[in-house]
């Protein structure tokens, strides 16, 4: 008896906050159309009928069509799954080499802080666009390209982020124990540390993801991204824009559906932050 | 301070040392060089020979780089393939254009964002607030690049009240100058407005319950005194390091907007080169940016310190 009301007395204590169940709800509907994105568009992403172009709204394109007669509800649902594995692939690009860094910068100190530090410090002094542009200027864009282009941008912040998380743990007493027992240091920074200092990594990547899609929908709005004739949300609002009076849809719908999938994932990433540190709520409510 | 000056001046010129060495060096990857691209890819061998010797393309690398290198210092820029004129001057232009555009924005930015937060947090609970909240929060999901399609659909198009791209000099009237600059800083500014304001929230809100400002209202000083005087100056010192971060974020929006509304900035020339593979206008273009952000950041560190009489760079008090 006491074992089942223990989780009950919890939950009534802690309730999930309503932001976190809306933006919880949406992103869960994001991700199932990123997952049966092919399988529930009506037509082919890429397939052309110039008899069909510039087609309002109808039963057959419920969103339109564009300038080649492809379907734009399609295109959209299509683009969900590049849009998420950009911002997934981009913030998994900067924490494999933000987190190492930082857990050595903050548990060796010295010289290695130094290093690594003034280096982030060469990087955040540089406007983040720039970065971007300048590895997707120098060679022939792709989509990993601009994964990466945008992965490195937030490399110094994971690296500054663990680094304080780090300072912190390696004052602990159990990191002592760990070295008194003669722990190396590999197994000490990546078994002993690395799992407590998750929680406010993972935070921090969840609100990164947002930052990571739309810069890479901005990169691809530019054409330094993912190349045409690719459903990419940021890439169908710039080859809409010759028909922004005569076609509005074109762009409206992947833009709408960019804006509602980054507030899903801002939801769910701020409501995490909160139940890791309540600090935050009184600040914020 | 002078000292704190200094040390900030050197750090700009490693900085920008740094940076200069990267781009010249990510810049030669790019596929064909500088005579290929002037004579175009079906000249003659022995021409393409001939250009490669006298642009000195055949030097090592770090010959070619202390010639591109102090060109710079002396205020060569290079010459543009494209345009075939000497970079300095478009340059200077599009950076004069680019600052206009950016000045206005911070200081919109600035302004309204700042009032907007402290409406919604003396108005904390009330639905201005909650309509405020939830709409900036919108707002802040939104990128530039749709904000420019949006507000291009609507002012242009559908109201066509103002024109949809380009600009016009200062000549022409005050009113069609103006007119060309509506939709660019309107788009640059909607989302940063929404993240000062939301900032100066939280942070107002945080101080209007602190003892001091409780004091002031025992005192039976009028509300408006107690915001303005007592609660205001110590609620905006972390609005003012964001005003700085997004600098930053405004350089990036400016490239994009820019490139939408054909505005002849430095965003627009970067990504002009960029497209026509301009190797010498790129490596310009991003060697000034690289510099004016530079000392953006510097600005804003100085007014934080100006506006923090806690803060003395270099001083007894500590850093």
């Amino acid at each position: 008896m006491a074992a089942q009301s223990a989780p009950d007395l919890r939950r009534a204590r802690r309730p999930m906050p309503a932001p976190m169940v809306w933006g919880g709800g949406m992103l869960v509907l994001v991700v199932l159309v990123a997952v049966f994105g092919p399988a529930l568009s009506p037509h082919a992403f890429d397939a052309m009928d110039i008899t069909q172009r510039l087609q309002p709204p109808s039963a057959a394109h419920l969103l339109g069509t564009d300038e080649f007669g492809r379907d734009v509800l399609s295109r959209m649902l299509v683009g969900t799954r590049l849009s998420l594995l950009m911002g997934l692939g981009a913030t998994c690009i900067s924490l494999a080499i933000g987190v190492p860094l930082g857990l050595l910068a903050g548990y060796y100190r010295g010289l290695v802080d130094e290093t690594v530090m003034r280096a982030m410090d060469v990087m955040i002094s540089v406007p983040p666009i720039m970065l971007g542009l300048l590895i997707l200027a120098v060679t022939t864009p792709t989509i990993w390209k601009s994964a990466l282009a945008v992965g490195i941008i937030y490399v110094p912040i994971m690296v500054r982020l663990t680094r304080s998380v780090t300072l912190e743990l390696a004052s602990a007493e159990f990191i002592e124990a760990a070295r008194g027992r003669g722990d190396r240091g590999a197994f000490i920074l990546f078994a002993e540390i690395l799992p407590n200092a998750w929680p406010s990594i993972i935070v921090e990547a969840a609100l990164r993801i947002t930052f990571a899609i739309l810069l890479a929908a901005a990169l691809s709005f530019l054409g330094l991204g993912v190349q045409p004739p690719a459903a990419d949300w940021g890439l169908m609002i710039a080859e809409a824009r010759p028909f922004l009076y005569e076609a509005p849809w074109i762009a409206l719908a992947p833009g709408l559906m960019l804006v509602f999938t980054v507030v899903a994932i801002n939801l769910v990433g701020d409501g995490l932050r909160e139940s890791l540190d309540p600090r935050l709520r009184r600040q914020t409510s | 301070m002078v000292a704190y000056l200094l040390r900030r001046l050197v750090y700009i010129a490693l900085i920008v040392l740094v940076m200069s060495i990267l781009i010249f060096w990510a810049t030669q990857i790019m596929p064909g060089n500088v005579a290929y691209m002037i004579l175009g890819d079906f000249a003659p061998l022995d021409q393409i020979a001939l250009l490669e010797e006298q642009l000195g393309l055949n030097d090592p690398i770090t010959v070619q780089y202390f010639r591109w290198a102090s060109g710079l210092l002396e205020g060569d820029l290079g010459q543009s393939l494209i345009m075939q004129r000497p970079i300095a001057p478009l340059l200077g232009d599009a950076l004069a254009n680019s600052a206009l555009l950016a000045g206005i924005s911070i200081v919109l930015v600035a302004l309204l964002g700042i009032w907007l937060g402290i409406f919604t947090a003396v108005n904390h609970g009330r639905p201005a607030d909650h309509v405020a909240s939830i709409v900036t929060y919108v707002v802040l999901a939104v990128p530039e690049f749709f904000w420019c399609i949006v507000a291009i659909m609507l002012f242009a198009g559908y109201l066509g009240w103002l024109p949809a791209t380009g600009y016009a000099p200062l000549a022409d009237g005050l009113g069609v100058w103006a007119s060309h600059l509506v939709l660019p800083v309107l788009t640059l500014v909607f989302g940063l407005i929404a993240h000062v304001s939301r900032l100066t929230r939280s942070s107002m809100l945080e101080v209007l319950q602190s003892r001091y400002v409780l004091a002031a209202r025992a005192k039976g000083l009028p509300e408006r005194h107690v915001i303005r005087r007592h609660a205001l100056p110590n609620a905006l010192l972390p609005t003012i390091t964001v005003l700085a971060i997004d600098v930053g974020v405004l350089m990036g929006g400016i490239v994009v907007v820019e490139t939408v509304f054909s505005y002849p900035g430095l965003g627009r020339l970067l990504i002009f080169g960029i497209q026509q593979m301009d190797i010498p206008l790129i490596q310009a273009c991003m060697v000034v940016v690289t510099l004016v952000y530079a000392f953006a950041n510097l600005v804003a560190d100085l007014l934080y310190a100006w506006f923090n009489p806690r803060i003395r760079y270099g001083g007894a008090v500590g850093t």
